[in-house]
């Protein structure tokens, strides 16, 4: 028996490196997109979800918006569905970080030599991919039925991303919830009963000014509707840019200064 | 503690794999852990003998660097559990009672995850995953997702989970806790080899049975608190060995027969009308044979015997005098509902 059979360097780096943590959060992805193999009913959610939503309001309430112009409703209300895209999949996160706290598997990620925030990365990484191919299938979808962009391909992306950056910063509520309640259906739940009021009480799908005026107050100051009328200008090239667009990113930022710390904070307490 | 090789140092102990000195945990009002010690030495099998909510997944969790204890020092392969719990995971591998395995990914690609975060390279981490899949015999369910697998086959793929990165030291927990008889011993068979190839195990189980088949040495626990410790055989001893159980032909002549052993001396042998069977104590061959011709010699007739290795119960109340108490609440039982949310 001799101290050398255990002595381990004391001056041994315990620290992760950002190669490391690359490769540890590629393999979680890879890990999170291997379950959507094995489960495709998630991804109903992300390819059927706004294609629903677009056949129901254009065909089943678009007749009735607008004098029954459906073309300019789906004109209308196409950009306000991109917008929100990114956020309800941001939701998917806690659901997601919900079922793995459940089971043993998060127990197994922390006895492994990881960053703890690889975990947390890798599943913002795998619903961000979810989102761009959720936006792609819109927008497919959406320029089949006759959507026509009136801008240009940059135009495009930057809504696309507009809705993501929002997306990201929802994530961090979605986690706090995902940590906070007991069970993934309980987050769901709540999560989308904090959605549709957002949702609705916003001018994604219909014009605020027909709305009652305490509604219209509530529309105005929900972050949702600048999101929607930052969209449509940047696809339709009508109306303001810059003052909706700036409205949604002082929200997210906002949001990601409020909830990512409480949310990283609930998380090292956790793991 | 007279000399450098005993005092445990801000290491632990040389030749000491595990040494842990008078760890406490609360949950709340409950305490999980209440001053336990124990060691366990490089390349032996340390048994964690206790009933339900004794506190053995609590010191699994806190030796995994899962909780923190609330006070006392725990070393695992020379570094610290507060202090170098990353260092630490590298030498760690758990299983536990609740296999930590994705169900959703199949079982090549739970080994094969695991062996990326463990740093390994594409090539490595896919090779040791073949490699394990084959020795668990779980090659030719490899590419099933894991919710496929029976109980069994979901445990030994745990195990190989817990392998991929050639720990130094092993945590089992409970690993056949839920097991039927063939299972058990396929788990049995894994890690008695995982021993055979020098790993060191702490293994907590239940079952006295369990820790006589793997451990050297037995650690056993009641209520956050070591009550007995010392090598399988010496706990064996002062336990009693085994009881001998005799199944009369005819029931009606049990109390015939206790009275006959009785004089002939044997005087530990009782009598269990309900069960139809006599129980006698016996800690060695010469006993049972003795039991057996004095039975023989009186001409009763016996349907059948049997030898049973003593309860955790009888373990109990042979060491402490009272039987195994089990908690009522035990906070470290599951995995997602033990740790206090807040």
């Amino acid at each position: 028996m001799t101290t050398a059979t255990l002595a381990p360097a004391p001056a041994e780096d315990s620290r992760i490196g950002l190669v490391g943590t690359l490769r540890h959060v590629g393999a979680l992805t890879r890990r999170n997109l291997m379950r959507i193999k094995a489960d495709p009913e998630s991804m109903f959610d992300a390819v059927l979800m706004p294609i629903i939503f677009t056949v129901l309001f254009v065909y089943v309430f678009g007749g009735a918006m607008f004098a029954g112009d459906q073309d300019a409703y789906k004109q209308y209300m196409i950009p306000g569905l991109l917008g929100q895209t990114g956020m309800t999949l941001a939701l998917a996160v806690g659901t997601g970080l919900n079922s793995d706290f459940q089971t043993g598997v998060m127990d197994r990620f922390r006895t492994l030599p990881i960053g703890r925030a690889s975990v947390l990365l890798s599943k913002i990484v795998a619903e961000s991919l979810r989102a761009l191919l959720s936006s792609a299938i819109l927008l497919t979808f959406a320029f089949l039925l006759g959507f026509e962009l009136k801008t240009g391909p940059l135009e495009l992306l930057a809504a696309v991303g507009l809705s993501m950056v929002f997306g990201m910063s929802i994530v961090w509520i979605s986690m706090l919830l995902g940590m906070s309640l007991r069970s993934a259906q309980a987050v769901q739940g709540v999560s989308m009963l904090v959605l549709m009021p957002l949702q609705f009480g916003s001018s994604i799908f219909a014009p605020t000014s027909t709305m009652p005026g305490w509604l219209q107050s509530f529309t105005e100051v929900n972050p949702l509707s600048a999101l929607a009328d930052a969209s449509r200008a940047l696809l339709n090239g009508q109306g303001p840019v810059a003052h909706p667009v700036m409205v949604v990113l002082i929200w997210s930022a906002a949001a990601t200064a409020i909830f990512a710390p409480l949310a990283v904070a609930r998380f090292r307490k956790r793991v | 503690m007279t000399g450098i090789a005993t005092a445990p140092n801000t290491r632990g102990t040389a030749g000491n794999a595990v040494e842990v000195h008078g760890i406490v945990k609360h949950f709340g009002t409950t305490k999980a852990l209440d001053g336990v010690d124990l060691t366990v030495r490089e390349g032996t099998v340390l048994g964690v003998l206790g009933p339900n909510g004794a506190g053995k997944t609590t010191l699994v969790r806190i030796l995994s660097t899962l909780i923190k204890p609330d006070a006392g020092t725990a070393f695992v392969g020379g570094y610290d559990v507060l202090r170098q719990p990353k260092q630490l995971r590298r030498t760690i591998g758990l299983t536990g009672q609740y296999a930590s395995v994705d169900e959703l990914l199949s079982g090549y690609e739970n080994l094969y995850l695991i062996g990326r975060l463990l740093d390994l390279s594409r090539r490595d981490a896919k090779a040791r995953a073949t490699e394990l899949l084959e020795r668990f015999s779980l090659t030719e369910a490899a590419k099933r997702t894991a919710k496929t697998y029976s109980g069994g086959m979901r445990r030994r793929l745990d195990l190989a989970a817990s392998m991929i990165g050639r720990p130094r030291v092993l945590y089992l927990d409970e690993p056949t806790t839920g097991l039927d008889p063939r299972t058990r011993n396929e788990v049995w068979d894994e890690v008695q080899r995982m021993v055979a190839e020098g790993s060191t195990v702490l293994l907590t189980t239940q079952y006295m049975e369990e820790a006589e088949q793997l451990a050297n040495e037995l650690t056993v626990i009641d209520r956050g608190r070591v009550i007995a410790n010392g090598a399988v055989a010496e706990l064996k001893a002062r336990v009693g060995g085994q009881t001998l159980q005799v199944r009369p032909a005819h029931p009606a002549e049990l109390p015939e027969m206790a009275r006959c052993l009785h004089e002939s001396g044997i005087t530990n042998a009782t009598v269990s009308p309900d069960t139809g069977l006599l129980a006698v104590p016996i800690t060695g061959e010469e006993q049972l044979t003795a039991v057996i011709g004095v039975l023989g010699g009186r001409g009763f007739a016996i349907a059948g015997i049997d030898t049973k290795v003593p309860s955790l119960d009888e373990v109990f109340l042979a060491i402490t005098g009272k039987p195994a108490t089990v908690a009522d609440t035990a906070p470290a039982a599951s995995p997602a509902a033990k740790e206090p949310v807040a």
